[in-house]
């Protein structure tokens, strides 16, 4: 997954004053860089880039995670929506081009705009939590975490099976469509389960997601149609990959210090 | 009221039940009250000094589940409206059992739980009922075509043309991202004289709350339309309005909003 570094730099600026005309306002934010990175960065042709986001695929195959999410979905679920949002982006990006040479995760920051997102937001969180989502689950999933992770969420939640109802009740009660997340609080400097609707995700707001539920309807309708719940016990019993929730949060000691226990990494 | 004619005619209570849902025939003096309660929702109902509180119903669509095959399948109508309408009455009936809220009415609940915005928890499953019995009532088995008579004379005159609505329609309801509805609604005091508009909402919303009279609803929450249309929702949206929209039931919603808004 992609790094969780932050250009602090271009984050630090005051709220500009969006108008219609972005390129204005963009070109204020001393982000020589990217600047520098004409619409050719990395071709080697003079004509127009062609694409710019790729559809990354699951690490497993797509009968993978049978029978708790069935090939029939994810074909449909990648193939159509996740794809759709990465066609979509690239569409929009072919007319904007101040958005150029951004990667994922920092297009995603600076198309949410400080909570008054722009038109390639939708899309461009959309691939970017998708990417995210099918990471966050494994073939023979389900479990516990160990170690360092397991210590922290017993910190931060009293114990694993307090964690896990919070999570669960999360999920049933986000009304519409949206996504749930363990995640790690940069600031507060702890785990908190939180709810976010449609496309947001924590990154916007600097916090470093570890795993994801993607509770939008089109992720489980096919297989479970409206029972959430049987959805929601699945993943956790079976789907989220705490390997890979363990891996996230190492990385994440780079930036965040968590301070007393040391978390042990065996 | 009802309970006294009920016991005394147990025999009788299937005669009152204007139509069948899946549930049959109940046989139940509830059935009697659930009929009546069905026209009389729109105000408490004062009988001596009692204030007669009922549950919430849910409301059957004005046709069988299968009629609006094949562009909207029984399976689609069996949960949607049998799990996730059903879902939403239930719900909304535990949440408001005790609270003064129990003698309202629907529209009386939406307006005050959605609470300029902030809104108030019935308010989603309060929202969600009125509009499925909308969305129900906005289809009929053999829609589509055009409207006529006063409604295509407003829509003429508000939009351009009937294909232009259309067009407004198409997309309001393809752009809405995530959850949520489109609208065709009247509005009552316009300010550039346009009476007719075209609305999208996110997941419980509705022009009610505007201050708008909706009478025409697209439901565009995944669950309408995944059973049968996966992810092409624009295909969804086509055969809505080829096949499924009442344009009667449309124009007789406007009239109804003319007359209130006189």
């Amino acid at each position: 997954m992609g790094s969780f570094s932050l250009h602090a730099s271009c984050l630090a600026q005051p709220k500009l004053p969006w108008s219609n005309d972005c390129s204005q306002n963009l070109n204020s934010l001393k982000l020589p860089a990217l600047q520098q990175r004409g619409p050719n960065f990395g071709s080697r042709k003079a004509s127009k880039v062609l694409a710019f986001y790729g559809l990354k695929s699951p690490p497993y195959e797509l009968d993978a995670l049978e029978p708790y999410m069935s090939k029939r979905l994810m074909e449909t679920h990648w193939g159509e929506h996740h794809h759709g949002y990465v066609e979509g982006l690239n569409k929009q990006l072919e007319k904007n081009d101040i958005l150029y040479g951004y990667t994922l995760d920092e297009l995603v920051k600076v198309t949410y705009n400080n909570g008054n997102p722009l038109p390639e937001f939708n899309n461009a969180a959309q691939v970017w939590n998708h990417d995210f989502f099918w990471e966050s689950m494994q073939p023979g999933g389900g479990g516990m975490p160990e170690l360092g992770l397991l210590q922290q969420i017993e910190k931060d939640f009293g114990s694993f099976t307090n964690f896990k109802e919070k999570f669960i009740e999360a999920a049933l009660s986000l009304f519409g469509s949206g996504w749930v997340w363990l995640v790690l609080k940069r600031r507060e400097k702890r785990l908190e389960v939180v709810k976010t609707s449609n496309a947001v995700n924590p990154i916007v707001w600097d916090d470093i997601p570890l795993i994801s539920l993607d509770t939008w309807e089109h992720a489980y309708y096919q297989d479970y149609k409206n029972d959430r719940g049987k959805y929601v016990n699945a993943f956790m019993n079976h789907l989220v990959s705490w390997h890979v929730a363990t891996v996230r949060i190492i990385r994440a000691e780079a930036f965040v210090n968590l301070g007393e226990p040391k978390i042990p990494v065996a | 009221m009802a309970t006294a004619a009920a016991s005394s005619t147990a025999p009788l209570s299937n005669a009152f039940l204007p139509r069948l849902g899946p549930n049959g025939g109940a046989k139940s003096t509830r059935s009697l009250q659930w009929a009546k309660n069905q026209r009389q929702r729109s105000s408490p109902r004062r009988f001596g000094a009692a204030v007669i509180t009922a549950k919430f119903e849910l409301k059957p669509p004005p046709y069988p589940l299968n009629a609006l095959e094949p562009h909207m399948s029984q399976n689609t109508l069996s949960f949607h409206w049998g799990k996730h309408h059903r879902g939403y009455v239930d719900n909304l009936n535990k949440q408001i059992a005790g609270t003064e809220l129990e003698s309202k009415s629907l529209e009386d609940i939406i307006i005050q739980t959605y609470n300029k915005g902030d809104l108030l928890p019935p308010f989603n499953n309060a929202a969600q009922i009125w509009n499925h019995d909308f969305f129900w009532e906005s289809m009929k088995p053999g829609g589509g075509g055009k409207p006529s008579g006063e409604l295509l004379k407003l829509i003429e005159r508000d939009f351009g043309s009937f294909e232009k609505l259309c067009e407004e329609l198409r997309s309001a309801a393809a752009t809405q991202f995530g959850s949520g509805w489109a609208w065709l609604a009247f509005n009552p005091r316009p300010s550039d004289g346009k009476e007719l508009l075209v609305v999208k909402s996110p997941n419980a919303v509705n022009p009610l709350v505007l201050g708008y009279i909706p009478i025409l609803t697209i439901d565009v929450w995944e669950h309408a339309y995944y059973l049968d249309f996966q992810n092409r929702r624009p295909d969804y949206i086509s055969i809505f309005l080829e096949k499924l929209v009442s344009w009667e039931g449309v124009g007789a919603k406007l009239a109804v909003a003319k007359s209130q808004a006189a």
